[in-house]
């Protein structure tokens, strides 16, 4: 116990009354409103333990009274988000993708939603703003490789190309080279007509021989292409493989394909129709 | 120990030392001007919000408000957008340029008269004088213990004062919402958590800063007392105290001669009634907010003793050493640095109106889609999007005429909106006092491009007035 507790004659404080070696230590004690703070804290604290999760247990921690997470407020708030775009989701779920596009109000919507849904999911291949990429076709101009009309690309998005999806996209070009189906220099040939093709020229004798027999069924006569077999135009100059005359023989000899997920199996049909109205925005469809 | 040279051996003063001031009650000239100012300033505070002015169907009838949610702020006829925040910016200039003005000319009359503080302050210590009574009341009660009473009359003023600080937050809140509708919420429960949290917020510090604080907010916190000495000359007004007929002081007794002895009776009058609680007999200082209380409470003195009045007056320095050797005063309201503030008052006011009246009703933003920034078309021609953003800041339907110039041939699209004219031609609608935005595609031919750059431009014709704004931009293709 302190018993010798002094006025020191400097500072005009006590001291604590205890001396060590003839040392003395002024007695400064903490301010009040210190104290007091940390009196509330304490109280604050022991409320916690009560009302909030605070305590690790053996099998996970205790909950609280108010059973508060911040997972199940994230719930709480994705929940109400849900029930805020309800009528906009019931109005989209209603309409087909024509009526979406030609009503300017659900329009307007759609393409708003539309452009987050396509750069969490359709960004990632196709570019943002559908700029697309070497294989991943790009989606703002007007080149349509399985339709560009609302109706085709919403069946598109929603059943996807060459996957498992009994409605999936599905067409093959043939492995010409591979299978032996033509000669190495009739594909040369063939390749050298595609590109006078691409560039609005005449190709020779040969090569318009070749592509009337062999190409012309699926990517037309004067190469304008076939939706329906996801057949591409070759008489311009967009291109998914790009169109030298080497990438040509590549994919003449051995065809590249690519494929793209059935999106109706992963978004729900209102999320499917918004991305169908904004792709098309992007270069105005066809 | 006693000589330790870190504490020069004795205790060092603090930065801070708090002693409670009890303000007396004064009657006079400059208590009347206080008061007035405090109804008028406090009339204009609570009223303003409540003034009405048409606009026509569909906008909001308050004559000054602030919509946050509709991003507008409206002032009568003048309405603005964000993007025009910097009519602010002019505001504050003139603000600030006319406390300057007001400073030089009249001294503090903005700190003693006006300011939220002093007319808060006024009112806070009137409540208290009616819960507690005045000085010399106030100040014992202070001194006994606790007692029933004494709690009593404590809680009345809180109750009080936590009532007109509520209220001023509330005013607050009524300016950033229809006030009729605001008020009634605000009584049924109705209103918003926004409105109550203001009301809280603004009303807590009304309630601290000015049932509390008071003059430390002044001596500590305001930077304004820290440097308006900078806008001070000898021509300014300022609470001065004349040393020269006041010394030496003394308390009066029967017999003396004020011929032979300073006016001032050292009765400290002047020192009760001070807000700030200092002495204005030691000069002009920070703490001195030019209230000019001390006058009046000086000036009641001088009368009963029948002495000339103006011991302590409100007065520039000039014209008292002008009258400390008997010379005429003389009062100079035109001089070098009042002229530079009006100039430069009226330049910024002559920019503010003239902006103001030649600010243009329609505004074109206009985004270069970035990605992709181009695109060939099966044909071979490029093709451009743009998102082309209409303001139009009048509350009418207006139909604008979109048309482009700088590229050859370049026809265009827009997305949900018929082109006209081969491609040449699309007429936009807007909606009234809204932003629309449109996608713009432009396509031209690879041949009438420059290279990786092509100038270009949208002319946006006005199809009522006529006007046309041109928006230049920039057409993206492949390198030639």
């Amino acid at each position: 116990m302190a018993t010798n507790v002094e006025k020191d004659p400097v500072t005009g404080q006590y001291t604590t009354g205890h001396e060590w070696d003839g040392i003395k230590e002024l007695n400064t004690p903490l301010p009040k409103w210190w104290v007091y703070v940390f009196y509330a804290c304490t109280l604050w604290a022991i409320y916690e333990w009560v009302v909030m999760p605070a305590w690790p247990t053996a099998d996970g921690y205790t909950k609280g009274i108010e059973g508060y997470s911040t997972r199940g407020e994230l719930a709480k708030e994705l929940a109400a988000v849900k029930e805020s775009r309800k009528g906009w989701i019931t109005r989209f779920e209603a309409a087909s993708v024509e009526q979406i596009a030609a009503d300017p109000e659900l329009r307007k919507y759609a393409i708003a939603g539309g452009r987050a849904m396509f750069a969490e999911n359709c960004a990632p291949c196709h570019g943002s703003g559908g700029a697309g990429a070497y294989g991943y076709p790009t989606l703002a101009d007007d080149e349509w490789i399985w339709g560009g009309s609302l109706a085709d690309v919403h069946q598109t998005i929603a059943y996807g190309v060459r996957n498992t999806n009994p409605q999936s996209r599905q067409g093959i070009m043939l492995r010409f080279g591979v299978d032996g189906l033509l000669t190495p220099d009739q594909i040369g040939q063939a390749a050298d007509y595609v590109v006078a093709l691409s560039k609005g020229e005449k190709g020779d004798a040969a090569g318009t021989e070749l592509y009337a027999q062999q190409c012309a069924a699926c990517h037309g006569e004067s190469g304008e292409g076939m939706a329906a077999l996801g057949a591409p135009a070759l008489n311009n100059g967009i291109w998914l493989y790009k169109g030298g005359k080497e990438d040509l023989v590549k994919q003449i000899t051995n065809p590249k394909h690519g494929d793209m997920p059935a999106w109706a199996e992963r978004l729900d049909a209102a999320t499917v129709k918004q991305l169908a109205v904004y792709v098309h925005s992007l270069g105005g469809g066809k | 120990m006693n000589s330790d040279p870190a504490c020069g051996g004795k205790r060092k003063q603090a930065l801070y030392e708090y002693k409670k001031v009890y303000p007396r009650k004064v009657y006079g000239t400059f208590r009347k001007l206080k008061w007035a100012a405090v109804v008028v300033l406090l009339a204009i505070w609570h009223l303003a919000p409540f003034l009405r002015w048409d606009r026509g169907p569909g906008a909001p009838d308050q004559a000054i408000l602030i919509d946050m949610a509709g991003r507008r702020a409206y002032l009568y006829n003048i309405e603005i957008w964000p993007q025009e925040v910097y009519y602010l910016t002019g505001l504050l200039i003139l603000a600030a340029i006319g406390l300057f003005f007001v400073t030089a000319l009249l001294g503090r009359v903005w700190c003693g008269f006006a300011c939220w503080q002093t007319v808060y302050t006024d009112l806070f210590v009137w409540i208290e004088e009616l819960f507690e009574g005045d000085r010399n009341e106030r100040m014992k009660r202070d001194g006994q213990p606790t007692s029933v009473g004494k709690l009593l009359r404590k809680a009345g003023k809180n109750v009080v004062w936590a009532a007109v600080s509520l209220l001023t937050g509330l005013a607050f809140a009524l300016y950033f919402q229809d006030a009729y509708q605001g008020v009634r919420d605000v009584f049924t429960g109705q209103a918003s958590k926004a409105t109550y949290g203001f009301m809280v917020l603004f009303g807590g510090f009304c309630w601290l800063l000015a049932g509390y604080a008071r003059e430390q907010v002044c001596i500590y916190m305001c930077p304004w007392p820290r440097f308006q000495a900078a806008m001070f000359d000898e021509d300014s007004l300022v609470v001065s105290y004349e040393g020269w007929r006041g010394e030496p002081r003394g308390h009066y007794k029967k017999g003396h001669d004020f011929a032979e002895r300073g006016h001032c009776v050292d009765c400290r009058l002047c020192v009760h009634v001070c807000p700030t609680g200092i002495d204005i007999r030691n000069g002009s200082q920070l703490a001195c907010i030019g209230c000019a209380l001390c006058v009046d409470a000086c000036n009641s003195v001088m009368d009963r003793f029948g002495l000339p009045r103006g011991l302590i007056s409100y007065d520039s320095v000039d014209n008292m050493a002008a009258r400390s050797k008997g010379l005429p005063p003389r009062i100079r309201l035109i001089r070098g640095r009042t002229i530079g503030y009006v100039a430069i008052m009226g330049l910024v006011g002559s920019i503010m109106l003239y902006t103001l009246l030649n600010r243009s009703t329609t505004e074109v933003n206009v985004l270069h889609e970035r990605s992709p920034l181009y695109v060939t078309l099966s044909d071979g021609s490029i093709r451009n999007g743009y998102v082309f953003k209409v303001l139009n800041m009048v509350r009418e339907t207006r139909s604008f005429e979109l048309k482009l110039a700088g590229v050859e041939g370049a026809t265009f699209s827009a997305i949900g909106l018929p082109t006209e004219q081969d491609g040449t031609r699309i007429v936009l609608p807007v909606a009234p006092d809204a932003v629309a935005d449109f996608q713009v595609f432009v396509t031209a031919r690879r041949d009438a491009l420059a290279g990786k750059r092509t100038d270009l431009q949208f002319l946006l014709t006005d199809l009522e007035t006529g006007k046309t704004i041109v928006h230049k931009t920039m057409f993206a293709g492949p390198e030639q």
